[in-house]
């Protein structure tokens, strides 16, 4: 720290303040990030006998080559593209539900909230049991009961066009409660006056949730939709705890390809190379969203 | 019905209304559902858990005992997992809370050479998930001859960049009086910050606390990668690996999910106004 020593007062305390963060974010976030895409451009794998080269795009090759990393982009995008519109669509029906007067809405919202307290581990452990196999499996039963009889009971996990929705099942279980909350507090931030002017127009319902509300909530909505397509691309816990990517890759994701590489495989340059892919997939999305809130700011 | 109603709707119909109760009262049954499941489960003995599972019972204990909670400490050491996601977690919460206000308010409200570059690297970390450097976190803690241990699920977490984002819009918002006030009577960016700024900021101190810990609690991925045996393992670790403990009961596995979530549970309940505070705010950053 000799070059903030030698600088004046308010200059080292600034450096002091902010210097353990800034060290911690430096040696456990970029450090590392940056050895990734030096590492993907390697041959490195642990305990391999060939010695270790630069061999350039390589590995982005063969990932991209491998069917079962294929299959994990198509499943983290079918993923991202169920599970946003309809969690987004059910979080902002409850927030709209809750945003009247109404008798035990504290409660509701209790409720609704609930599952997101619940680590995802705990989650998937729980539905493990309600996605059980045969008719004695509640969701099943459930089923049965709904079809009067005609549902012929799956092995939810075990079954290849299922196994995916039911994942998609439990991470909207989870995950709705918290957009719903970011949900609410953006409907509470549009100000009645615009509905009731809406209204003095002779605007109905229906007209008034077009005009003022989506429009008032647009920002919440994008960032809402961003975090949880983001989200969708992280998918780990219920996969590696229920189905381990299967049956026959119908499961698996990118993070677990990746993490199926380093470490069940030593595959150390070929997972670094699945991070940057990941880190690059991130990043489009978040430039996206970045764009999109630009274009509203210009126009307004 | 007044004409006062936020929605500005002045009149609704019996229909809407009856369609409303109809899905908050379906909503209801999907979300609390299978927490009401597990508690029953957790209160049955094994063998009706799955048994049970498809009629109504599966919300009712018919034989309800404590049993599988007994059993849940004989056949694992449960309380070493919930001493490891406590200590962790709370030295998580606690550190990164110190740390992460500091840089946020020596960004907010400080001058000093090198800060807005460094401000631009704080915004870039902000959209890299914890994922995209898993695995060469990962071989790094090996070279720290760091794995299996306390520290490699601590350290590498303290500096949060979103942490130090909350922390640094609201202390941009924070009146500029209350830092002159201070000056004049002579005290430093230090003291001014941790008696004045501080307990000022208290609603930032709880958004953060909430998120890292509902973060930390629930973190799996991490704690997979790096620990191997028993001692350092965390709950969401030990539960998944509890499940696949032959013999397979149910119950058993239900009371260490109850046990898993009761201490978040009642926190959240007890501070439920925070934690939608606090979940809340991080939707208005944009």
């Amino acid at each position: 720290m000799k070059a903030a020593a030698g600088l004046r007062g308010r200059n080292r305390h600034g450096w002091l303040m902010a210097g353990p963060a800034l060290a911690g974010l430096l040696l456990f976030i970029a450090v590392p990030f940056l050895m990734a895409v030096g590492l993907s451009l390697t041959n490195l794998r642990l305990g391999s006998p060939l010695p270790l080269e630069w061999v350039g795009f390589q590995q982005y090759e063969r990932i991209f080559g491998d069917p079962a990393f294929r299959r994990a982009l198509v499943n983290n995008a079918v993923f991202a593209l169920v599970v946003v519109p309809v969690q987004t669509a059910l979080a902002l029906g409850l927030a709209l539900l809750l945003n009247r007067p109404l008798a035990g809405r504290v409660w509701f919202r209790t409720f609704f909230f609930m599952p997101v307290v619940f680590p995802m581990a705990l989650v998937a452990v729980v539905w493990q049991l309600i996605l059980a196999p045969g008719a004695a499996g509640p969701l099943n039963a459930l089923l049965g009961l709904a079809t009067f009889g005609l549902w012929e009971p799956l092995d939810f996990l075990n079954h290849s066009g299922a196994a995916l929705p039911s994942i998609m099942l439990m991470s909207i279980w989870q995950g709705a409660g918290f957009q719903m909350v970011i949900l609410l507090a953006g409907l509470q931030g549009i100000p009645s006056t615009y509905y009731e002017a809406a209204a003095i127009d002779g605007a109905g319902r229906w007209q008034q949730f077009l005009h003022v509300t989506l429009p008032g909530l647009r920002n919440t909505l994008i960032f809402v939709v961003l975090v949880t397509t983001i989200l969708a691309f992280r998918l780990f816990d219920q996969v590696d705890i229920l189905t381990r990517g299967g049956p026959n890759n119908a499961t698996t994701t990118v993070m677990f390809e990746g993490v199926t590489s380093a470490f069940r495989r030593q595959q150390v340059a070929r997972a670094a190379a699945i991070t940057v892919v990941f880190f690059v997939i991130v990043l489009a999305i978040t430039l996206v969203q970045r764009r999109l809130l630009r274009e509203e700011r210009e126009i307004s | 019905m007044s004409a006062a109603i936020p929605m500005g709707a002045a009149r609704v119909g019996r229909w809407t209304r009856l369609l409303g109760g109809l899905a908050l009262g379906l909503a209801t049954v999907f979300f609390l559902g299978p927490v009401l499941f597990m508690i029953v489960g957790s209160l049955k003995p094994d063998e009706l858990v799955l048994r049970e599972a498809g009629s109504w019972r599966a919300f009712w204990p018919t034989e309800g005992s404590l049993q599988n909670y007994r059993d849940v400490f004989e056949r694992v050491n449960f309380g070493r997992f919930l001493f490891n996601s406590l200590f962790i977690t709370g030295a998580v919460v606690a550190v990164g809370l110190v740390v992460n206000s500091m840089a946020g308010y020596a960004f907010a409200r400080m001058r000093w050479t090198g800060r807005n570059a460094l401000f631009a690297f704080v915004l870039a970390l902000l959209i890299l998930p914890f994922e995209a450097i898993a695995v060469p976190l990962f071989y790094m803690m090996i070279e720290f001859g760091w794995r299996d241990s306390y520290q490699v699920q601590i350290v590498p977490f303290l500096a949060n960049a979103f942490s130090i984002y909350l922390f640094y819009t609201f202390f941009l918002g924070l009146p500029r009086e209350l830092e002159e006030a201070a000056e004049i009577d002579g005290a430093g960016p230090w003291r001014t910050f941790f008696t004045l700024i501080v307990p000022n900021a208290k609603p930032a101190f709880a958004t953060v606390a909430i998120l890292t810990f509902l973060v930390t609690w629930g973190s799996y991925l991490w704690p997979l990668m790096v620990t191997s045996g028993e001692t350092y393992r965390p709950l969401p670790v030990a539960i998944a690996n509890f499940k696949t403990l032959p013999p397979l009961q149910w119950g058993d596995i239900m009371a260490f999910g109850v046990m898993m979530v009761l201490p978040i549970l009642l926190v959240f309940l007890l501070f439920q106004r925070w934690f939608v505070r606090g979940v809340a705010s991080t939707g208005m950053k944009n």
